[in-house]
């Protein structure tokens, strides 16, 4: 069974008289495991299809499955406890709450899945020294670098121990150097089974991915094995 | 949704970041709560007060006021005419049945003249029947009596205020001299301290002479008239009633008034006036009250200002907590716990303040306050109310934000 299923997935926004269609019928599988980079120019309707994967937005028509479970016609409530138990996110903006610590940060997502605050502060510990920013745990936000920003958010993200993370051009407010330690970082994450989608425009990030998906106008237009994958097999 | 503590963790953290916004907000209850337990202490302690002069004047006394002038449509008050006269005053003594005893009352403002000190007071004409109506006994010395009131004799009975203006205090007052209107007077008595009256005159400040000696040395001559009021005592408590209609009956027979047209005199027990000053009271500590509370609301609507702001501030917060698998209850519960801090912070120091105030209240200007502890309770679970209620609109607000929405704000 596959961890993601989208079958005949439309968004449609409607504003005044005109429609405008971010995605027509998209069909994709993702494997458990698999590394996928979503790629496409702006306003191809990449950002919309990681908001519907992530449980961010709802599809306007269509199906989607999440580790087996139909995700169309939840409630708010219940799109919030799949985001807290499946999903990790990442940002481009990094999104850390600003005069928050790094390990507060870190422990936002145990806090709304009701772990009690020694288990918490553990494991929210084990995944800032994942990331290797255990020695900066009581620095807050803006005492953080970009790279050190976008590595408390990926460690936010894997604190749950979610099958899936998804990042939405992590790499986008980085320099080249940070750009690829923090895509090393996500090759890792997948080494250890988490399940990574990320979105870029940028085809050298892109290139660290296994499976490529191209948009243009709200469909997939390609879809492909990479180079890293073939040297991985 | 997720523990109270860490909620309201989560609450004071907010709230502490915005030192004084989080004070100026709750300034808002603070005074709120603290007008409504100051004005309610106040209006409480008007009413004691007069509860307080029930008991000290006597239930069972009454006063007799002459009647009001009408002229060209133009109505004085009661006692801006004399219409009682001495026959009057002994018909009521002897003919009605429940009056226990009658003394009639003049009252003049002059000065008082000792060897070492001038006071100017209020100098009674009377007979001895007042001091048993008004159940007020001798401290030192003797009281006024009927030989007195016979013979004219210059003999007076001062108050404690009196005593202590013209000889100065722990001085014995008793067989000195003073000055009314040039006669002298002997002091033969000083009556025991009664206090403030209802009214906050200083019952005490008196002299008193008989009421022949003032007519003749005072109020130049007695007249068939009485210039003043007639103080009654009912033979019970329960009897003010009878005395009322038996005087009213007595009097409107001796003034030859036709049925159907006004008495030209009026009867009042000290127990109704009570009554009506107690109801002028209520009235005016409702009112006071329902101003405070006007004000606690105002506050209110101070903290759903703030809160509003805030949820717009933290809109990408509220994004990211979203994102991170935050239940919309949870969202909920973080600000509504934020405006309940705040309006339960402002109401307790409002109670402290209000208490504290109505402490100085009484202790600057002698006013009697009682704070009621169920007025306290009162006003910290309104502002908790306060609190929920204003909070509500804002925390439902963010509740209910888009996570995608409010991660994109800036």
């Amino acid at each position: 069974m596959a961890l993601i299923e989208l079958r005949d997935i439309s968004k449609i926004y409607v504003s005044g008289d005109t429609e405008l269609a971010a995605l027509r019928d998209v069909n994709l599988q993702i494997e458990a495991g698999e590394f996928v980079a979503v790629t496409g120019s702006s306003g191809s309707g990449k950002s919309t299809l990681m908001n519907i994967i992530g449980c961010l937005d709802q599809p306007t028509h269509g199906t989607y499955h999440l580790a087996g479970q139909a995700v169309a016609g939840l409630d708010r409530g219940q799109l919030a406890t799949i985001r807290n138990h499946f999903i990790g996110f990442v940002f481009q903006s990094f999104n850390l709450l600003a005069r928050t610590t790094a390990l507060e940060n870190v422990e936002l997502p145990l806090i709304y899945a009701r772990v009690p605050p020694a288990e918490r502060r553990k494991r929210a510990l084990e995944a800032l020294d994942r990331v290797g920013l255990a020695d900066r745990k009581s620095h807050t936000s803006s005492q953080l670098s970009g790279g050190q920003q976008q590595r408390v958010a990926i460690a936010r993200a894997l604190v749950t121990r979610p099958p899936l993370i998804l990042a939405d051009e992590p790499t986008g407010n980085l320099d080249t150097k940070t750009s690829e330690s923090v895509m090393t970082l996500l090759s890792d994450l997948r080494k250890s089974g988490i399940t990574v989608a990320f979105v870029t425009h940028e085809t050298d990030i892109a290139a660290y991915a296994e499976r490529l998906l191209v948009l243009r106008d709200g469909q997939i237009v390609r879809d492909e094995r990479t180079p890293a994958d073939k040297e991985r097999s | 949704m997720i523990s109270i503590t860490e909620t309201t963790r989560l609450g004071f953290r907010a709230l502490l970041r915005n030192k004084t916004r989080a004070f100026l907000t709750a300034l808002g209850i603070i005074i709120g709560v603290a007008a409504v337990i100051c004005m309610v202490a106040i209006g409480e302690g008007a009413k004691s007060r007069i509860q307080n002069m029930l008991e000290a004047t006597g239930t069972n006394v009454l006063i007799v006021l002459s009647g009001s002038t009408s002229q060209g449509g133009m109505r004085g008050g009661f006692g801006s005419q004399p219409t009682l006269t001495w026959e009057d005053l002994r018909a009521i003594q002897n003919e009605a049945p429940s009056v226990r005893a009658a003394a009639p009352l003049s009252r003049m403002t002059t000065p008082v003249i000792s060897e070492t000190a001038t006071w100017t007071t209020t100098v009674h004409g009377t007979t001895p029947e007042y001091f048993d109506i008004r159940d007020w006994k001798i401290a030192t010395g003797v009281g006024l009596t009927q030989a007195d009131e016979g013979g004219a004799t210059r003999n007076a009975v001062i108050g404690k205020t009196v005593a202590e203006k013209l000889f100065g205090e722990n001085v014995d007052p008793i067989g000195q001299a003073i000055r009314i209107r040039e006669s002298p007077y002997i002091i033969v008595g000083m009556l025991e301290e009664k206090g403030q009256s209802g009214m906050g005159s200083d019952q005490d400040d008196a002299v008193f002479v008989p009421m022949t000696t003032f007519g003749a040395r005072i109020q130049g001559g007695l007249g068939k008239f009485i210039r003043g009021q007639i103080y009654l005592s009912a033979i019970s408590p329960q009897a003010t009633d009878a005395v009322e209609q038996e005087v009213t009956r007595l009097l409107r027979e001796k003034h030859r008034i036709p049925d159907g047209e006004e008495d030209d005199f009026s009867v009042r027990s000290i127990a109704e006036m009570a009554g009506a000053l107690s109801a002028t009271t209520t009235t005016l500590s409702t009112l006071l009250a329902s101003i405070a509370l006007v004000s606690l609301i105002v506050g209110g609507i101070g903290v759903m200002n703030i809160m509003l702001v805030s949820v717009t501030e933290r809109t990408r917060e509220i994004g990211i907590r979203l994102a991170v698998g935050a239940q919309p209850g949870d969202i909920l519960a973080q600000f509504l716990v934020e405006a309940l801090t705040l309006a339960a912070i402002g109401g307790i120091i409002g109670v402290a303040l209000g208490v504290g105030a109505g402490k100085l209240l009484s202790a600057q200007f002698g006013w009697s306050l009682v704070v009621r502890p169920d007025i306290v309770v009162l006003a910290l679970v309104v502002s908790g109310l306060v609190g929920v209620i204003f909070g509500l609109y804002p925390a439902r607000k963010a509740a209910r934000l888009d996570p995608i929405e409010a991660l994109r704000y800036e």
